[in-house]
């Protein structure tokens, strides 16, 4: 099969067919392009948000003043949210990864609107350059979620900071509906609705969000510049307003933003975890079903966020209940992809390892997140560390190691290139291990009543700061060797086969890299994207690519 | 140091618990704990265990198709369901205890945070920075205010947590259990010394309470001097003004009395007993060069004339 | 599902001929999936329009009932008579710009661009109109905020008035901004319909700028009265 398509290639790939020299790039249509533009982009602000990351857990190793004074103390930990949530998480997997596989595996030949694409990336650059122009001003140091009053007295960089924010929420909305318009009316025939990769049904869900909340939060962070600009008295309790409003306005965008960034993650497992058990999915429907049926909850908890901040305790109980509800399809996933496992024939490969780091840490991260849900004990809880731990968990260990999961899977791909397997399996376990290392300690620090966002703190949080420290520097490492082996692929890595790892959705059906059209010819899926193995009460081998092939298959 | 942090087996991590609710709430979190460890240590388990008994040899071998299990999958909809509901109302019923204070006698007092210190005013209209002493074994309900931003209120040893934001009150209440002194933070950022916004609940018997109200909370016999250290520290002057020369928020008073300070807009003077008073009161009125924009809160209606007499003998001594 | 698979033509004799359309984009079948997902990417975004106009919508609706006094007070100040001029003026755009679209949907490009002329034209009118409103504003101090300074009076009866004010220019200004996007629309779609672009076969910019307009106008509707007849 493989052999066949080598030998059927008409085409060079993308890189060449596309044209040569950064103007080709910089004006390019091509998902593909538009996707890795984005993948260097995420990656380096990725960057910069762990180096301010390191930063802070180096200061908070003593108490006291280490090397930050208190003001830069909190621009740091500012940046640090502000950079890893709008400038990483959120476009990480679907802007970046989304882009380049979404049109591969419906099938087809690109994103709907391709121009509209190649905006959303420069609006993001654009929204980028205003947060770094606010930066430069100086004394943001509002933290990420802007809270008025604060923010209303704070400094005027809060201003560029927040039209940034704004900007490249515009990006996320017009990814969101490309990528509807994509899987509603790009498929390739024969692919149904049912037959289509589970990614596929993240993306959908993950769009859906994208593009009912963020004009929301566009519109609130507007009046928010509108306050300090023109004191407009809304959300200013000195001239009337009502500074608990704001905090309604930002969570009902930003608490959907956070299954912006987890649903994503948990369409790149699954994918990866039937291809390296090369097994059915268990329960696709039930998957696909409780992306959707979290996107939807998600837009009904905003208020759980505000339990303590004065809200009326009806609300607070209203809102606890439809949060323990999207704990549900949460555990519904994590069940299914073990179940997946069953009987399966697993291969341990760097992807697979990601995926399952990502199984322990997200569900770490939801069991946590239940002791949050529940009303009373959340007034405990809520503020310290253990919300930070929490986060942590699932945005690190759910959207970051979902990313480095697709990565790994797709790279081959996106490149053409392997990496050093043994590498990559190092700096995943040292990922791993230095990930609890650094957040597990908060979580009893948090139980202890330890708040977040203190410069300083009480001798007796000191060992627990402590190791976390030392668990942030093997995190780091884990990192910089990532770099080093994946960059270096590059180069030296040897040559990718079209289908290293047996998947059956589409991209692995072209070429390592895909030629400019994605493929030579219009596919037609011939079986379901999970069709491996044979029917249980019926031992027989699948015609086609469900089982024979599979097993005769040029493996890695 | 695991037992320092493990108080309790049933509620791990937990500071001690020293009020009623604290007890009860132990009770949920350790349900909670213990239940999620259960679920915890199955999944751990199956993600260690299946990779290694299906791992792959040379090839990929074929695998059986199986594609879902309904009854599988509503029970692991169901259970987990089920206990949630129960955590649900478990939840519901102790927050609602946790704001509604019991009726009958409850000792009231009035918390103001701003940026960045905690005053306590008590029914008898004495004021107290940085400190809140309360009776113990009676409902103590705290009503709280902001003047300037938001800032939250939490106490760990009594579980209770609300923000206090500028323009509404909020509450909390408790009933301490025993004599004893108990950490209080600020949990919602609220700027520069967000960190330094702590103060102390001393929960003491019945007398000592009235006789602390009665010397404004205050050791009994200290001189002038001594008392206005306190208040330096309890009303949070601290956050901003060191003793030892360094440049926070606000100039040092190291060697602030007698001092000649060039102002904003031109001029200077020398720093006496009625700039200090003038500066507590009314920040703005006359600013330090190299100061503008700081937005020192005033302590109109904090600090008493008496209380500030003692910060000036307080500041002479700092040469 | 199965008219999905049908409707993308693989071999379809009957499309033949748009398949060589020179509008289609390489990574479109046909000209129907074209349109059909240009329609659907429109829909999607006049959603995200209509809930960012949400979030000032309830904005406005908060602070009407936290100061009804001062919004009742800010309306006395806006002159009905205008803002009525204005809503029929948007109103019967929306007419013409229907019936541009139904005259490109017949081939008929006299009608098409006569169409769009018109509509054009009422959006400029509805400009100015806004424009003779906001410079009087301006005049008088009727400003958001804290730049709120009534010239006719110089203490205001409702210390919130400025906060009316806020709204009246958030919301108008965000909508003359979409007027502006339309505008725009409306000038590229006149432009290609003077080249002959549109036929039967081809007017999806037209159908699809044309939704956008009457959102534009839709939302007007709503503002008008929330603005202009408040009690």
């Amino acid at each position: 099969m493989t052999a066949d398509a080598h030998a059927a290639h008409h085409h060079e790939d993308f890189y060449v067919e596309g044209g040569k020299g950064i103007w080709s790039w910089l004006t390019t249509l091509d998902h593909k392009r538009i996707g890795l533009m984005y993948l260097w982009s995420v990656l380096l602000f990725f960057f910069v948000g762990g180096m301010l990351a390191l930063t802070i857990r180096l200061e908070l190793m003593n108490p006291g003043k280490d090397f930050l004074t208190a003001k830069q103390y909190n621009e740091v930990f500012t940046l640090h949210g502000a950079i890893m949530i709008f400038l990483f998480l959120i476009p990480a997997i679907p802007a970046a990864l989304g882009n380049f596989v979404l049109p591969l595996l419906l099938g087809a030949k690109d994103v709907a609107f391709p121009r509209l694409n190649l905006a959303s990336y420069y609006i993001y650059v654009l929204g980028g350059i205003f947060m770094i122009y606010a930066i430069w001003m100086g004394r943001v140091d509002t933290g990420w979620t802007f809270y008025t009053p604060y923010s209303v007295k704070a400094s005027s960089a809060v201003i560029p900071m927040v039209l940034g924010v704004f900007i490249i929420g515009f990006s996320s909305i017009f990814t969101g509906l490309n990528f509807i318009a994509t899987i509603h009316k790009m498929r390739t025939p024969g692919m149904t609705w049912s037959k289509m990769p589970l990614f596929c049904w993240g993306m959908y869900a993950t769009s859906l969000i994208q593009v009912l909340a963020t004009p929301v939060l566009g519109i609130t962070l507007v009046l928010l510049t509108m306050e300090k600009v023109w004191h407009i008295g809304l959300f200013d309790p000195e001239r009337g307003g009502d500074p608990v409003l704001f905090q309604h306005f930002f969570w009902f965008y930003s608490h959907p933003a956070v299954y912006i960034m987890i649903l994503p993650g948990m369409a790149v497992i699954s994918e990866v975890i039937p291809t390296f058990s090369q097994k059915h999915i268990f329960g696709y429907k039930a998957i696909g079903f409780s992306s959707v049926a979290i996107a939807i909850l998600g837009f009904l908890v905003w208020g759980h966020h505000m339990f303590v901040a004065t809200q009326s305790q009806l609300a607070s109980i209203i809102f606890s209940a439809i949060t323990y509800l999207i704990g549900i399809p949460s555990a519904i996933k994590v069940f299914n992809w073990l179940a997946t496992m069953y009987k399966g024939s697993v291969q341990l490969k760097t992807p697979m390892l990601y995926a399952l780091s990502f199984i322990f840490l997200f569900t770490i991260g939801g069991l946590t997140g239940i002791f949050l849900a529940c009303l009373a004990v959340d007034i405990h809880l809520t503020d310290t560390y253990f919300v930070v731990a929490h986060f942590h968990y699932v945005m690190m260990g759910g959207n970051a190691i979902g990313f480095l999961a697709g990565l790994h899977y797709w790279w081959p791909k996106m490149f053409g290139r392997m990496y050093n397997e043994k590498l990559a399996q190092i700096a995943c376990a040292l990922v791993f291990i230095g990930f609890n290392g650094t957040f597990l300690p908060q979580f009893v620090m948090g139980s202890r009543g330890m708040p977040r966002r203190y410069y300083d703190y009480l001798p007796e949080f000191h060992t627990m700061h402590m190791l976390s420290t030392m668990g942030s520097w093997v995190l780091a490492l884990g990192f910089f060797l990532m770099a080093g082996y994946l960059l270096a692929s590059l180069r030296v890595g040897a040559k990718a086969a079209d289908n290293p790892w047996l998947g059956l959705t589409l991209e692995w059906q072209t070429a390592s890299p895909p030629p400019l059209h994605n493929f030579e010819k219009q596919p037609i899926p011939k079986v379901g994207p999970y069709d491996y193995g044979y029917p249980v009460h019926e031992p027989k081998r699948v015609p086609g690519l469900g089982g024979k092939e599979i097993v005769h298959g040029t493996g890695d | 140091m695991l037992s320092h942090i493990l108080l309790s087996p049933w509620a791990p991590f937990m500071p001690p618990a020293k009020s009623d609710f604290a007890g009860s709430l132990d009770t949920l979190y350790g349900f909670i704990w213990w239940t999620m460890a259960f679920f915890f240590v199955i999944i751990v388990f199956l993600l260690f265990y299946l990779p290694y008994k299906y791992r792959r040899g040379d090839k990929p071998t074929l695998t059986p198709r199986i594609t879902h299990n309904l009854a599988l999958e509503l029970t692991w909809s169901g259970i987990p369901a089920l206990l949630i509901i129960v955590i649900a109302f478990w939840g519901f019923n102790l927050f609602v205890k946790a704001y509604v204070p019991p009726g009958g006698d409850v000792t009231e007092i009035n918390v103001t945070g701003k940026q960045w210190a905690w005053s306590f005013e008590h029914k008898d209209g004495t004021v107290i920075p940085g400190e809140l002493h309360v009776p113990v074994g009676r409902p103590v309900k705290l009503v709280m205010s902001s003047t300037d931003v938001i800032h939250s209120f939490f106490i760990p040893d009594f579980r209770v947590k609300s923000d206090v934001v500028p323009g509404r009150y909020s509450s909390i209440w408790f009933t301490p259990k025993e004599v004893g002194d108990h950490q209080v933070f600020c949990t919602e950022y609220c700027g520069d010394s967000h960190s330094a916004m702590l103060a102390t609940v001393h929960v003491v018997t019945e007398e000592q309470y009235k006789e602390t109200l009665e010397n404004g909370g205050l050791p009994k016999e200290a001189p002038p001097a001594q008392r206005g250290a306190l208040i330096y520290q309890r009303a949070g002057c601290v956050t901003c003004h060191t003793v030892d020369g360094v440049r926070l928020v606000g100039p040092t008073f190291k060697g602030i009395f007698g001092r000649t300070e060039q102002l904003v807009g031109g001029g200077s003077l020398t720093v006496d007993e009625n700039y200090i008073r003038e500066s507590i009161l009314q920040p703005q009125a006359k600013i330090v060069a190299g100061f503008e924009g700081q937005q020192m809160p005033s302590f109109q209606g904090v600090l008493n004339d008496r209380q500030i007499g003692w910060i000036i003998e307080y500041l002479k001594t700092l040469k | 599902m199965a008219q999905e698979i049908n409707r993308l033509p693989v071999t379809h004799g009957a499309h033949h001929e748009e398949e060589h359309s020179p509008f289609l984009q390489h990574h479109f079948a046909s000209m129907d999936q074209q349109f059909e997902a240009g329609k659907l990417g429109m829909w999607i975004f006049l959603v995200t329009e209509v809930l960012l106009f949400g979030g000032l919508f309830g904005g406005y609706a908060l602070m009407f009932s936290y100061h009804p006094a001062a919004f009742h007070e800010g309306h006395h100040h806006l002159d009905v008579k205008l803002g009525a001029i204005n809503t029929v003026i948007l109103i019967f755009s929306s007419l013409t710009m229907a019936l541009a679209v139904r005259a490109a949907q017949t081939s008929n490009k006299q009608a098409l661009i006569k169409y769009l002329i018109i509509t054009f034209a009422c959006a400029c009118g509805f400009l100015v109109v806004k424009y003779f409103e906001y410079s009087h504003k301006i005049h008088e101090g009727l400003l958001p905020g804290t730049y709120y300074h009534y010239i006719h009076q110089t203490t205001p009866s409702d210390p919130h008035i400025g906060t009316y004010f806020a709204f009246y220019f958030m919301m108008t200004g965000v909508h003359g901004l979409h007027v502006i996007a339309g505008m725009s629309a409306i000038a590229w779609v006149l432009w290609r319909s003077l080249k002959g672009h549109f036929d039967r076969n081809y007017h999806a910019p037209v159908e699809i700028t044309g939704l956008y307009w009457h959102l534009v106008d839709l939302i007007w509707i709503y503002l008008f009265p929330l603005l202009y007849l408040v009690r």
